[in-house]
C-alpha cells in the first residue's frame, strides 16, 4: 500500500534491498483508477431491501494487522533463539554509529544480522555491509516508521541462523515508531546528549515503550550545558523500568557495559 | 505522520467488513481513540480526506469517541485519570503504574445501508 496517498501502488511503497541490489523500476504514472469504488448513482437496478440503517459492531483494533504479524515475528525469533532489538531514536542520535562500533568489537563473539530502515538510500546498509555483516535495507519511501510486515519480509530475505542477534535500526523518528511493534525482543531507545534533557517528556511514548535507553555522545559533555541526571530523571518519570547505558560510540567510552548487557540477554532470550 | 497509516488501517477494516456483509454504502464509522494512544486527532482529521478518497469511506460520517487515560498505581493501588503517560500517582507520587484505559485505537462500529 502506498504510504503517500494510499492508492495501492507499489511505487511509493517500502522497498527491501540488499547492498548492491537494484530496485525494480516502476513507472511513475500510476493512476487511482484501479482501486476506486463506484457510486451507485447510475445503477439501474432497484434495491428490494429497505433502506434502514444497520449498525455493525466491529470492535476491531486498528493496529491489529501489525500486531498479528509482530506476534508471528516474535514467535520466529524465540524459536530460533534470536535476540531481536528494535533501535529507535531521533535522526542523528548515533544509531548507526553504535551499531558499527558494536559489530566491529563483538564480531568474533556474536553473529549479527542487521535490518536498516530509512526513507531513502542504501547508505546505512552499505556502512554495515562494509563490516561484512549480513544486512537488508528497508526504504519506507514516505513512510515514517517500520511496520511488522516489512520486518517479516526482510527477515525472510536474510535467512538468519539460530542463536544470533538481529539489530533492527528503525527510521530516525522519535514519535511514530513507538506505536508499531515489530516483534522485537527488546526496544532500545537512543538519545544523544546534544538533544537536551527534556526529550523524554517531550516525546514520552517512545521512552514509555522502550526497555533500554542508551545515552550517546557523552564525550561531548564538556562542551554543552546538560545534566545527565536530569535527563535520566525525566526518562524514569515516563518509564521507571528503563535501564541506562552512557556511551560514546565514536570514542568507545561505556560500550563495555552495553556489550555485557547484550551477551547476558543473548544467552537466555 | 503515522496518522496516515492509521487512517489507511481504518479504511482496510471498513472495506473488509463491507465486503463481508455485501452492503452498498457505509454511512457512518464510529472510532474509539484513547487519549494515551499516541494519535493526534487533528492530524487524523487532516489526513482523513485524502486517506478515504476513492474508498468505501469516502462519503461516510466519522464519529470519534475520545477515551480518557486512566491508570492504577503499582505502589498504593489508587486509580487515577492521567493526561500524559508520565503523570505520577496523585496520592503517593509513584511513577510505577499500569495503564488501564486510554490506549484504545478501535473501529467500534459501522453503519451501513
Amino acid at each position: 500500500m502506498c504510504g503517500t496517498c494510499g492508492c495501492g501502488s507499489e511505487t511509493n511503497g517500502p522497498t527491501i534491498l540488499k547492498p548492491g541490489e537494484q530496485p525494480h523500476q516502476h513507472s511513475h504514472e500510476h493512476t487511482h483508477d484501479g482501486v476506486h469504488f463506484h457510486s451507485h448513482e447510475n445503477d439501474t437496478h432497484n434495491h428490494e431491501h429497505s433502506h434502514t440503517h444497520k449498525v455493525l459492531e466491529i470492535e476491531q483494533d486498528i493496529l491489529q494487522n501489525n500486531q498479528v504479524l509482530a506476534a508471528r515475528n516474535r514467535g520466529y525469533f524465540e524459536a530460533k533463539n534470536i535476540l531481536a532489538l528494535n533501535l529507535v531514536s531521533s535522526p542523528g542520535s548515533g544509531k548507526t554509529a553504535i551499531l558499527e562500533r558494536t559489530l566491529v568489537d563483538l564480531k568474533d563473539e556474536i553473529p549479527f544480522y542487521v535490518i536498516e530502515g530509512d526513507q531513502q538510500t542504501l547508505n546505512d546498509a552499505n556502512r554495515i555491509d562494509a563490516l561484512n555483516t549480513p544486512v537488508i535495507q528497508i526504504n519506507t519511501g514516505k513512510g515514517c516508521h517500520l511496520e511488522s510486515d516489512m520486518v517479516y519480509n526482510a527477515v525472510k530475505k536474510l535467512s538468519i541462523k539460530d542463536n544470533t542477534v538481529l539489530m533492527i535500526e528503525n527510521v530516525g523518528n522519535l514519535v511514530c515508531p513507538s506505536m508499531f511493534d515489530l516483534g522485537e525482543s527488546k526496544r532500545v531507545v537512543i538519545i544523544s546528549v546534544t538533544e537536551g534533557e527534556d526529550k523524554p517528556i517531550k516525546y514520552p511514548d517512545m521512552f514509555f515503550t522502550s526497555d533500554v535507553c542508551i545515552i550517546n555522545k557523552i564525550d561531548l559533555l564538556p562542551y554543552i550545558n546538560i545534566s545527565i541526571k536530569k535527563l535520566k530523571d525525566y526518562a524514569l518519570q515516563v518509564n521507571p523500568k528503563l535501564q541506562f547505558f552512557e556511551v560514546s560510540a565514536t570514542k568507545g567510552d561505556g560500550m563495555e557495559q552495553w556489550y555485557n548487557w547484550l551477551k547476558k540477554n543473548m544467552v537466555k532470550s | 505522520m503515522h496518522e496516515l497509516s492509521i487512517a489507511m488501517g481504518i479504511v482496510k477494516i471498513a472495506e473488509d467488513e463491507k465486503a463481508k456483509v455485501k452492503e452498498n454504502t457505509i454511512t457512518k464509522i464510529e472510532l474509539e481513540i484513547g487519549e494515551l494512544a499516541g494519535i493526534e486527532i487533528d492530524s487524523l482529521n487532516f489526513v482523513w480526506e485524502s486517506a478515504v478518497k476513492g474508498t468505501a469511506l469516502e462519503n461516510s460520517k466519522k464519529e470519534i469517541t475520545i477515551i480518557p487515560g486512566k491508570a492504577i498505581c503499582a505502589d498504593c493501588n489508587t486509580e487515577f485519570f492521567l493526561e500524559n503517560i508520565y503523570d505520577s500517582c496523585p496520592k503517593c507520587n509513584s511513577n510505577f503504574k499500569g495503564i488501564i484505559q486510554g490506549k484504545e485505537l478501535r473501529v467500534k462500529a459501522l453503519e451501513v445501508i
